[in-house]
């Protein structure tokens, strides 16, 4: 915020860096920014709130999982997919699994289109999967950790 | 920052360059990234260093080289011998094979037509050059075109190259920017700006990051060439927030730059100063709109507003603001430094240059083209793309993303330009261009993109607010089978209407795959009416 001289344009910079830094961003992040930004509280939420980027609540403790849903990956069975982890290991897109280590996301375009359908585990970009090799990942992540 | 200075560090970087024997170009695109390219960098440097040849070979992480298909992708110069599926295993072959012949098993050849008859401009250097050193570019003509405009050329005078070389906006709607350009420069103000839109929000379509990625440097280059066209002083590039490594990397090139007196106060001794900063986007495909963009990066919820008063005039806090893509500004270098007039003999009257196309979907070749304009759809996925693979049939071919549309195989003659596609309904938009097999049903493609454009729109306007979920309930019966005449007749009544009546372009070509698919593929929906007949 200092580096921005605090100007209202600042705002989306600075819950960028709240992210990086927490994961996710609280109330109590929201109410500082408003305050030291001079901005109401509605504006903070409202920018929050707009950005499918920025995540109110925590993410899965340990992992994260993002399934590709662009075009390309569209095409090549992502949504069925989702669909198998949603019926086998309940969790929906944005949700996280019942012991809560593994947060499911959903993405635009990871832009690997060459490598449809795509998921990302922890970060590592992995190209043409199948429904069975991911819930393969997220059963081992969950049974590692318990 | 002098000439002369430019010119010592080409010359220092070109004399390295040709003192060693080999050059290893390992792809760090993000595709290649994803099948480990970069241990395959690091083990190839490791061993060079086991076996002291450090002063004959040198690897280098570059952008995209394109042919993601068969990524990690490793080139070998100046022997020219490009290799495919590279392994982490077998960096030591290739290190043993340096002198002797080409490993035949990891061969890509490269007198395909995908590396044939390409036309590069824009990613001239992505692939070639390392975009995490300024030296690289430089030794590359980088800059020259800046410095050139900087102590040779009035504003004025820049503009007219770039009037002359007929380059249209690459964004999508392919407004002329040398006109826009010309508008920004006539308005009087005491600050104006220069914004660079890396928002890339159309799923399937990769160019911007490949070019931020592999190339960052010739952005800053072509920011800094409007900036002094247009009398602008400070610049903003946004980027997509999930482009780590693009951001990444431009912060370094800003950095560098910086650092060698390409950016900043006084540039190459002259008035003209110019600060450049990024600015991360947050997952809002709207934000693409140019007015929506400002918001953003005023810290605003990204809302677009009416136009007029457009940007040129009223911009960013209010003050005249040029805003390109990042394609587009990637043109202006070379347009500088080589004439308007000779960008100009590439391609048809009113599409000049060559336009990038990230290639996706069941073609043996997926991955990143740059083809001249007018070139013909055919000969893009035919003959660069090598065809479908087996067992899949040709059924359409997606150009724009969600504001564009779909084109059957009678229109693959067609040449590429912003208006012949117009004409057979989609349009060039950014640059993806997804194949479809005659798998997908074209209904569901069409439901696909509404959900997209339900789902990014921002609900300032009721038409796209309200209308684009009542086209995607409308679409799911067609899915569903329960849909019945009237229902066709509402769903082309709602797309007339949102069309006609939302206040930006995300609204306004919401219903293009929709429209799109109606026209060549009726029977489809028809189909699915029946379904619903036989069901009830």
């Amino acid at each position: 915020m200092r580096r921005m001289g605090y100007g209202h344009h600042a705002l989306i910079e600075t819950l960028h860096s709240i992210q990086e830094s927490f994961g996710y961003l609280d109330e109590d992040a929201l109410r500082y920014v408003a305050t030291t930004l001079r901005l109401p509280l509605s504006r903070v939420y409202g920018v929050t709130t707009f950005y499918q980027f920025f995540r109110l609540k925590p993410k899965g403790e340990h992992h994260t999982c993002v399934i590709c849903v662009g075009t390309a990956c569209h095409l090549k069975g992502a949504n069925a997919i989702l669909e198998h982890l949603e019926q086998r290991l309940g969790v929906k897109p944005g949700g996280a699994t019942v012991d809560g280590k593994v947060s499911l996301l959903t993405a635009r375009c990871l832009a690997s289109c060459g490598l449809a359908p795509a998921v990302v585990l922890d970060g590592k970009v992995m190209g043409k999967v199948t429904a069975d090799e991911v819930i393969a990942w997220m059963q081992k992540w969950t049974h590692r950790d318990t | 920052m002098i000439p002369e200075e430019l010119e010592k560090i080409a010359l220092a970087t070109r004399a390295e360059q040709d003192r060693l024997l080999h050059h290893l170009r390992v792809c760090t695109g993000t595709a290649c990234l994803a099948l480990h390219s970069d241990q395959i960098k690091d083990n190839l440097t490791y061993l060079i260093q086991q076996r002291s040849l450090e002063q004959t070979c040198a690897v280098k992480g570059v952008g995209c080289m394109g042919l993601c298909a068969v990524g990690p992708l490793v080139a070998l110069q100046p022997q020219s011998t490009l290799y495919q599926r590279v392994t982490v295993d077998d960096t030591a072959a290739i290190i043993e094979h340096l002198d002797a012949h080409p490993i035949e098993r990891l061969l890509c050849p490269t007198d395909i037509p995908f590396f044939q008859r390409q036309h590069k401009i824009v990613l001239e250097n992505t692939g070639q050059i390392d975009p995490e050193h300024i030296e690289d570019y430089i030794a590359a003509d980088g800059y020259t075109a800046l410095i050139q405009a900087l102590t040779e050329m009035t504003p004025s005078e820049v503009i007219e190259q770039v009037v002359r070389s007929g380059l249209r906006g690459r964004g999508g709607a392919g407004y002329p920017t040398g006109l826009k350009w010309s508008t920004v420069s006539k308005v009087r103000s005491t600050r104006k700006f220069v914004i660079c839109n890396g928002d890339e929000g159309d799923p399937g379509a990769f160019m911007d990051r490949s070019v931020l990625e592999g190339d960052p440097h010739r952005i800053i280059e072509g920011m800094a060439l409007a900036a002094y066209a247009v009398g602008a002083s400070e610049g903003f590039i946004y980027v997509r927030g999930e482009y780590d490594l693009a951001i990444k990397r431009l912060k370094t090139a800003i950095r560098q730059a910086e650092r060698l007196g390409i950016l900043g106060k006084s540039i190459c001794s002259t008035t003209f100063d110019f600060h450049l900063e990024t600015r991360l986007g947050a997952g809002a495909f709207v934000c693409g709109e140019e007015t929506a963009l400002i918001a953003t990066i005023e810290g605003q919820r990204g809302n677009p507003r009416p136009r007029p008063p457009y940007p040129s005039e009223y911009g960013l806090w209010g003050f005249p603001t040029l805003i390109n893509n990042v394609e587009t500004l990637a043109n202006i270098p070379p347009i500088i430094r080589n004439g308007g007039d000779w960008f100009a003999t590439i391609g048809p009257d009113h599409s000049k240059g060559t336009k990038v196309f990230a290639l996706a979907g069941p073609v043996r070749n997926t991955g990143l083209i740059e083809v001249p304009m007018g070139i013909t759809l055919r000969e893009i996925i035919f003959e660069i793309g090598g065809g479908m693979i087996e067992g899949h049939a040709f059924k359409a071919v997606q150009t724009g993303g969600p504001s564009g549309g779909c084109l059957p195989e009678q229109h693959l003659d067609l040449p590429v330009g912003y208006d012949s596609l117009a004409q057979v309904g989609t349009i060039m938009g950014s640059g993806g261009m997804i194949v479809i097999d005659d798998t997908a049903s074209m209904v569901d493609v069409a439901r696909y993109f509404m959900e997209f454009c339900k789902t990014e729109s921002c609900g300032k306007c009721v038409p796209c607010r309200v209308g684009t979920v009542q086209l995607y309930h409308l679409l799911g019966r067609f899915t569903e089978g329960s849909a019945t005449a009237e229902d066709l007749a509402l769903l082309e009544e709602l797309c007339d209407l949102v069309k006609q009546t939302s206040l930006c372009g995300l609204g306004q070509s919401a219903p293009n795959p929709v429209l799109s698919t109606l026209r060549y593929f009726r029977d489809e929906y028809l189909a699915h009416m029946a379904k619903g007949v036989v069901t009830q």
